[in-house]
C-alpha cells in the first residue's frame, strides 16, 4: 500500500491502527475490503524505520494493536508534498491497442472477438460498481468514490466502441 | 434490492419477427429498423445500446404501437398488435404498455399526483381507483411529500420519478423507456436506476434504449444495435466479478 495514503490517515490525531482502518473504511465505504489490518501494520512499521512517524511515548510497545502512532515533522513534510503533488493515476490503454494491432497484424485474433470480450469483462465491472453506488447512501465519501470509478469504466466502454468501430470499417480492407 | 437479479424469467411478453421500417422511396429508401427479431420475457430488463441513429428508438416505438412497421410482426403478451386498428392499438397503448421519455412529457399544469391520476383516467379507471394508484406509486418512487408539487418544483430525478410512476399507472405488461437519464446527472441518474432496480425485483418487465452504460451495465440483457439491426448480445444476470476492491487501486 502507498505509504503517503497512511500517513494521510494518521495526519488527524495520533492514532492506533485499528482506528486508522475505520477511517479507511468512512472514507472507502464498500471499497474499504481492499484494505486489510496486515498491510496498516506493514506500512506503519516502513514509515516508523524511514522516520515519519514514531510510536507514542505512552504506548505499550509490547502490544502492536495497542501501539499508538504519531506523525514526526519528516512525516509532516511528506504529507505536505504528498499534497502538493499533480500526479494523476496513467490510464494504461496503449497495451490494449497494441494487443489489438498485433492480433490483427499476424492474424493471431480476431480484434473486434477481443474488444466484446473485454467489453464484457468491462460492463461486468461497471454492473458490480454500479450496484455498489446504489446501495450507498447521497453524499456519502464511498459514493463519490464509486461514482468516479463509474465515470472511468464508462469512459473506457466508450473508448472500447471506437475500437471497435474502427476495427469493423478497417475488416474489408487489406 | 440490489444484487438480485439471478432468476429465471416468465413468458415471453414481447416479441417482434421481421420486424421493418422504411423510410423514403425508391432510391432515397433507407431501413431505419432491418429485420429484428427480440423476444423480452416476463420480469426481464432489456438495455438497447447503439449510437445515434441506429434505429434503436424507431424500434421503441414501433413495439409499443406509437409507429406503424413496414414488415414483420409485433406481438405483446401473445397477442399481435402490428396490423391492430388504430382505436384497438390506442387503448393498448394507454393501458397495456407504459413509456419513459428523455425529457419527461410531464403535463406542467398539473401536480405530480395529477399526472399520475390521469393515466389512470384514461385508461378507464374511476377516480377513486387512480387516486388509490397514484398514493401507491408514489409511495413505491419515494416521492410521497411531493404530491402535491408541479412538475416545474421538481428536480430532474424526481421529474422522471413521476413519469416512472405515471407509466405504471396502469399495470402495464411492459414499460418502454427511452433514453430515461439522457437528460439527468449523475445523482438524477442514481435516483433513477434505483427505481428501476426496485420494480425489476417486483417483477416489472422493461426495455430500455439507452447510451448510458450505466443502464446498460444494470440490466439482464445488453443488446447492441448498429444500422437498424442488433448485432451483439450480452447476458449480464448475475455476471459480478466479485472483485469489487480491485477497482479501487490501493491492494499491493
Amino acid at each position: 500500500m502507498q505509504q503517503e495514503v497512511v500517513l494521510a490517515m494518521l495526519a488527524k490525531e495520533p492514532s492506533q491502527g485499528s482506528q486508522l482502518r475505520a477511517r479507511f473504511n468512512d472514507a472507502l465505504g464498500p471499497l474499504g475490503e481492499a484494505i486489510n489490518a496486515g498491510q496498516i501494520y506493514v506500512t506503519l512499521g516502513r514509515l516508523e524505520k524511514a522516520g515519519l512517524v514514531e510510536l507514542d511515548r505512552d504506548s505499550d510497545a509490547d502490544r502492536p494493536e495497542r501501539k499508538v502512532y504519531t506523525l514526526t515533522t519528516a512525516g509532516h513534510e511528506r504529507l505536505a508534498e504528498w499534497l502538493d503533488d499533480i500526479t494523476w493515476p496513467k490510464p494504461d490503454l496503449a497495451e490494449f491497442h497494441l494487443k489489438l494491432i498485433a492480433a490483427a497484424a499476424a492474424a493471431l485474433a480476431d480484434p473486434i472477438a477481443i474488444v466484446d470480450a473485454q467489453r464484457r469483462e468491462l460492463l461486468r465491472r461497471l454492473r458490480d460498481a454500479q450496484r455498489a453506488a446504489m446501495a450507498e447512501a447521497d453524499g456519502s465519501p464511498g459514493a463519490l468514490l464509486l461514482e468516479g470509478i463509474v465515470l472511468r469504466l464508462q469512459a473506457d466502454l466508450r473508448w472500447l466502441e471506437a475500437c471497435e468501430r474502427s476495427w469493423t470499417s478497417r475488416k474489408g480492407t487489406p | 434490492m440490489t444484487g438480485q437479479t439471478t432468476r429465471p424469467f416468465g413468458e415471453p411478453v414481447l416479441q417482434a419477427r421481421g420486424l421493418r421500417k422504411e423510410y423514403g422511396k425508391g432510391e432515397a429508401r433507407v431501413a431505419a429498423v432491418d429485420g429484428v427479431d427480440l423476444d423480452v420475457y416476463r420480469g426481464e430488463t432489456v438495455a438497447v445500446m447503439g449510437p445515434s441513429g441506429c434505429g434503436k428508438s424507431t424500434l421503441l416505438h414501433l413495439v409499443g404501437g406509437l409507429d406503424r412497421p413496414s414488415g414483420g410482426e409485433i406481438w405483446l403478451t401473445g397477442e399481435r398488435i402490428d396490423a391492430m386498428n388504430e382505436r384497438k392499438l390506442a387503448r393498448l397503448r394507454a393501458s397495456r404498455v407504459g413509456f419513459v421519455f428523455q425529457a419527461f412529457h410531464l403535463m406542467e399544469e398539473l401536480t405530480a399526483r395529477e399526472n399520475i391520476e390521469m393515466a389512470a383516467l384514461l385508461a378507464g379507471r374511476s377516480p377513486g381507483e387512480a387516486r388509490g394508484r397514484a398514493t401507491q406509486l408514489l409511495d413505491q418512487v419515494g416521492l410521497v411529500d411531493r404530491a402535491t408539487h408541479l412538475p416545474s418544483a421538481l428536480s430532474g430525478g424526481q421529474r422522471q420519478r413521476v413519469a416512472i410512476a405515471r407509466a405504471l399507472a396502469n399495470d402495464p405488461d411492459v414499460v418502454l423507456a427511452d433514453e430515461p437519464t439522457g437528460n439527468l446527472d449523475s445523482t438524477a441518474t442514481v435516483e433513477v436506476l434505483r427505481v428501476f432496480d426496485q420494480l425489476h425485483y417486483a417483477g416489472l418487465t422493461l426495455v430500455v434504449v439507452t447510451h448510458d452504460e450505466r443502464i446498460a451495465a444494470t440490466s439482464d440483457r445488453m443488446i447492441s444495435m448498429r444500422d437498424g439491426a442488433f448485432v451483439d448480445e450480452t447476458r449480464l444476470s448475475g455476471g459480478s466479478t466479485g472483485r469489487l476492491s480491485e477497482l479501487v487501486g490501493l491492494e499491493g
